[in-house]
């Protein structure tokens, strides 16, 4: 009977800039269908952040009801964990992050926390470009109480045991484009080359950054006539390009033909390499990345890859000038200056 | 890279490192398993039948196993499982009335064949062993008073007791073995001329090498041969050694000299060997039981002369040398210059290797001997140039051990039985193999897929001033049951494999995730070489084959390192479709009549 992991690991697993392994980013074992998609994004998850060097603490992961907001548990075992109510996990992480400005914030939701009882929370966080990464892991049902349509099926996708969808999905990159997200990206559970990489630019980035990966749910909603399965997702699938995520520290060593790549900076000086672009899309350009989702979804296929990412994002603290140093290391004499400071104030708007 | 042929019955073999290492490929994770179930007459049936000598190795074997085992991979301290001693475990809790009624039973009517077997060691004793039941009619020939040959001789009490030998060399004995003990066989002609239709030669290597160096000649009262040494004590001949005594040699002889020394009256007793320490041929088991016993290893000490004072021995001087290794990592020893030590001894034991002797058999007798004057042996048939006469154990290519010596054993027996069918010897039968799915529901294996951590299990002594003071006196004790459970329980189950069909996987990765050990990449299929280089951990262990599938739809396969897999079975819980599955491969060679 195996519900705990085998103690052993590979005895040359590589160590990160902390020396730590990726081991050390675990969590527990999973609890989650076989197979489910969730549990390859965790992997990318942990292969993520154990490349970028992230001390386990400085991270806090929060989620809020579903298959996908329980994943949590299985990675990132030493980091911060907030397991919040249905849809409500963006409330949750924007105190967090106001209180303090210095961790990274990785939500984990799913469709039905994005697309139904928080989307209203989804939409004001990328509205303040809250600075956190929002993973949807989106298999097109509600797994966790049967496999329901949710409201990201597709029309006239039939999951296991039902009826053809009948209403048109809510597709989450283009809502979070048009609500003015500042990183968007859509992947797929089953393909960690192209997931990994993105994982770590949306660490990066400054402001909201969202990825939509799309994550089978194996045992309601991996039948040929779905279209969240992985046959349709792997048939289907086409990619703005490849991306390649070259940490600040790393000399960059892959070259590219020339006019065929784009190099984007990120804030901490790491390189985003994106390269093999579609043909007259531009993920820099908000109305390309809109164009370029809106044919795909005409044909049918789905986009994925980098869509859309804003250079000059703006993240909360930096629109609302907050205090540098995180709130939660403010202590009284910080926040209650006395009488000489609150004169001086009075004075200056005589 | 070319799909794995996992029909090739030797793939998954190889999996099972410990059984593929064995000489006799005894299937040791299934009376691992059998030993932690307690069923404990089981488990030695199965050690019985490819071993032999169940209860004699559990003590005494090389245990070329343990080296293999897969556990002394994961890294950290982790050490193998103790397979030899758990292999005592099943022997001494065997119910000895419900094994002999286990035994195969002997035709009353003979197949009208007569075999002769030379010498009454571990590779004769084999050899009867697995015809008997068959039906021959044996005539065993030995010079001893008893069977065994040098498990008798050499390998004194205090590690392996005269009744658990004499226990399984009756086992085979009792089958109604014509015995011709006492008898020293002067003439392989002589033997041929009783018209027998098979002769086994099985007589060891029984000539312990001399050292020819000043003072050889008048010491001679004081310097013995290791092996006759040993000997002389085991039967009784010899009771005493003097107060300090040297032993030259590093390997598992030497040990035995030394140690049965200290139980003779030596106080002061030194192992002296020309190699490093690091380089000795002794398991480092041996030595370590050694030096336990208080028994310094002076290494790097190059004998050059017997000192003589009196007419008697007074002790030996050395030269000191250190190993320097050239590019292809030849040795050699070379003097360092400093002065010549001197050490006292009473007595001086050699214990530097063992020969084979054939003075007895003619050179007309149809045997080719080759220029090392060894006889010329197939290897894989043991039959010499001359049809009729088989070779087997130390007798064939040089001294080995006794878990050799069966493997020959039970080779030159299919030998034998081939030819006194009429059929071909080169035509050898296949293993025998099974592969069983081992899946009892979504989480649940008839095998105890749990991994455990314990480290491994000390086996208990004897107290020492006790077990030094009586040659007699086994000095392991054997793990008790419990402890027999605990590290039983250690053990990986490589024999259950991992199994994988291409066409139920639908590539999701779950099984990538899920393993502990990173053995699982999906990728694109390129050559060994390159493949190794994308895994997901790295896959630097050429000797542990890459199980890679065909191609998948996604025109990717799966490559699987088998190096440190854990046969959690976790893959196979994981997959959702079942296309990875948990099977137990059963792998015996093939015995005379199977």
């Amino acid at each position: 009977m195996s519900y705990q992991l085998p103690n052993f690991r590979h005895p040359e697993l590589p160590v990160n800039e902390l020396g730590y392994t990726r081991a050390d980013y675990e969590g527990s074992i999973s609890t989650l269908c076989a197979g489910c998609g969730h549990d390859s994004i965790a992997g990318a998850i942990v292969k993520a952040v154990h490349e970028l060097s992230i001390p386990p603490h400085k991270i806090a992961k929060l989620s809020g009801i579903g298959c996908s907001s329980k994943s949590p548990a299985y990675f990132l075992g030493k980091s911060h964990g907030f397991n919040s109510v249905h849809g409500r996990m963006p409330s949750v992480a924007t105190g967090a992050a106001l209180a303090n400005r210095d961790m990274i914030y990785l939500g984990v939701s799913g469709d039905g926390d994005t697309a139904s009882i928080g989307m209203g929370q989804f939409a004001h966080a990328i509205r303040r470009n809250l600075n956190m990464v929002y993973i949807v892991m989106n298999n097109g049902c509600y797994g966790l109480t049967k496999g329901q349509d949710s409201a990201t099926a597709d029309e006239g996708s039939t999951s296991k045991k039902g009826d053809p969808n009948p209403f048109d999905a809510i597709d989450l990159p283009s809502l979070a484009l048009n609500l003015g997200a500042t990183f968007i990206a859509r992947s797929f559970s089953g393909d960690k080359g192209q997931l990994v990489p993105l994982i770590k630019a949306a660490i990066t980035h400054r402001g909201f950054a969202m990825i939509d990966v799309i994550s089978p749910c194996v045992t309601f909603n991996n039948n040929p006539q779905s279209t969240k399965s992985y046959e349709f997702v792997r048939e289907h699938a086409e990619a703005t390009g490849t991306v390649d995520f070259v940490p600040m520290r790393e000399e960059i060593t892959t070259s590219y033909p020339p006019g065929s790549t784009a190099e984007v900076t990120m804030h901490d000086g790491s390189v985003l390499h994106l390269h093999k672009q579609e043909e007259g899309m531009d993920p820099f350009d908000r109305i390309s990345a809109m164009n370029a989702l809106e044919q795909h979804r005409a044909r049918g296929d789905i986009l994925t890859g980098l869509i859309y990412l804003d250079e000059d994002s703006r993240e909360l603290h930096e629109v609302l000038e907050t205090s540098q140093r995180p709130l939660n290391e403010l202590d009284a004499s910080d926040l209650c200056p006395g009488n000489r400071v609150l004169a001086n104030i009075n004075a200056s708007l005589r | 890279m070319k799909p794995t042929d996992t029909s090739n019955p030797e793939y998954f073999h190889k999996v099972v490192d410990c059984q593929y290492a064995c000489p006799a490929h005894t299937p040791v994770p299934e009376y691992i398993r059998l030993i932690a179930a307690g069923r404990y007459t089981d488990a030695y049936m199965i050690n019985w039948v490819s071993n032999v000598f169940p209860g004699v190795l559990g003590r005494t074997c090389d245990r070329p196993c343990e080296p293999a085992c897969r556990r002394g991979r994961l890294g950290g301290d982790e050490e193998p499982v103790a397979i030899c001693r758990l292999k005592r475990v099943a022997a001494d809790n065997k119910t000895g009335d419900d094994f002999r009624a286990r035994l195969p039973k002997i035709p009353k009517k003979k197949n009208g064949k007569r075999i002769a077997l030379i010498g009454a060691g571990p590779a004769s004793l084999t050899v009867a062993r697995d015809l008997m039941p068959l039906g021959y009619s044996i005539d065993i020939y030995d010079n001893q008073f008893a069977g065994g040959g040098m498990m008798r001789s050499q390998i004194p009490s205090f590690r392996l007791p005269i009744e658990v030998l004499d226990e399984e060399v009756d086992y085979i004995l009792d089958t109604g073995v014509v015995t011709h003990f006492d008898t020293e066989v002067t003439s392989l002609q002589s033997i041929l001329d009783k018209d027998y239709d098979a002769v086994f030669v099985g007589t060891g290597a029984p000539r312990g090498r001399d050292l020819n160096i000043p003072g050889r000649g008048e010491g001679a009262d004081n310097i013995h041969i290791g092996i006759e040494w040993l000997a002389s004590v085991a039967f009784e001949h010899r009771h005493q050694v003097g107060k300090r005594v040297l032993v030259l040699g590093g390997g598992n002889t030497a040990m035995d000299c030394c140690r049965t020394s200290r139980r003779l009256g030596g106080d002061e007793v030194r192992v002296v060997v020309r190699s490093p320490f690091a380089d000795m041929k002794a398991s480092p088991w041996e030595k370590e039981d050694a030096m336990h016993e208080d028994i310094p290893i002076f290494d790097n000490h190059t004998p050059k002369e017997f000192v003589i004072e009196g007419g008697k021995l007074a002790g030996m001087v050395f030269e000191k040398v250190e190993a320097e290794y050239d590019e292809n990592g030849k040795r050699s020893l070379v003097p360092t210059g400093e002065d010549p030590v001197f050490m006292p001894a009473d007595d001086v034991l050699i214990a530097i290797g063992q020969e084979n002797s054939f003075p007895w058999i003619e050179r007309d007798a149809g045997v080719e001997f080759d220029q090392w004057d060894m006889p010329v042996v197939d290897k894989d048939t043991f039959q010499s140039t001359n049809p009729k006469v088989f070779f087997g154990g130390d007798a064939a290519f040089g001294p080995e051990n006794v878990i050799t010596a069966v493997a020959h054993g039970h080779q030159a027996a299919v030998s034998i039985h081939l030819m006194c069918g009429g059929k071909d010897v080169a035509e050898r039968p296949a293993p025998f193999t099974n592969l069983m799915s081992q899946k009892m529901g979504v989480h649940e294996w008839s095998y105890d897929n749990q991994v455990e951590d314990d480290p491994r299990y000390v086996v208990p002594l004897a107290d020492k001033s006790k077990a030094l003071a009586d040659r007699k006196l086994e000095v392991e004790l054997g793990f008790d049951k419990s402890t027999g459970f605990a590290e039983a329980e250690r053990c990986l189950n490589c024999d259950v494999q991992t199994v994988f069909t291409e066409a139920r996987c639908i590539e999701c990765d779950a099984c990538v995730d899920i393993c502990p050990t990173d053995c699982i990449t999906f990728t694109a299929p390129v050559e060994e070489e390159m493949l190794r280089t994308r895994l997901s951990a790295p896959a630097g262990n050429l000797a542990q084959d890459l199980y890679v599938s065909d191609v998948l739809p996604t025109t990717r396969v799966l490559v699987k390192d088998e190096n440190v897999c854990l046969h959690c079975g976790l893959c196979a819980e994981r997959c959702p479709t079942t296309a990875w599955d948990m099977q137990k491969f059963l792998y015996n060679v093939s015995l005379a009549g199977q």
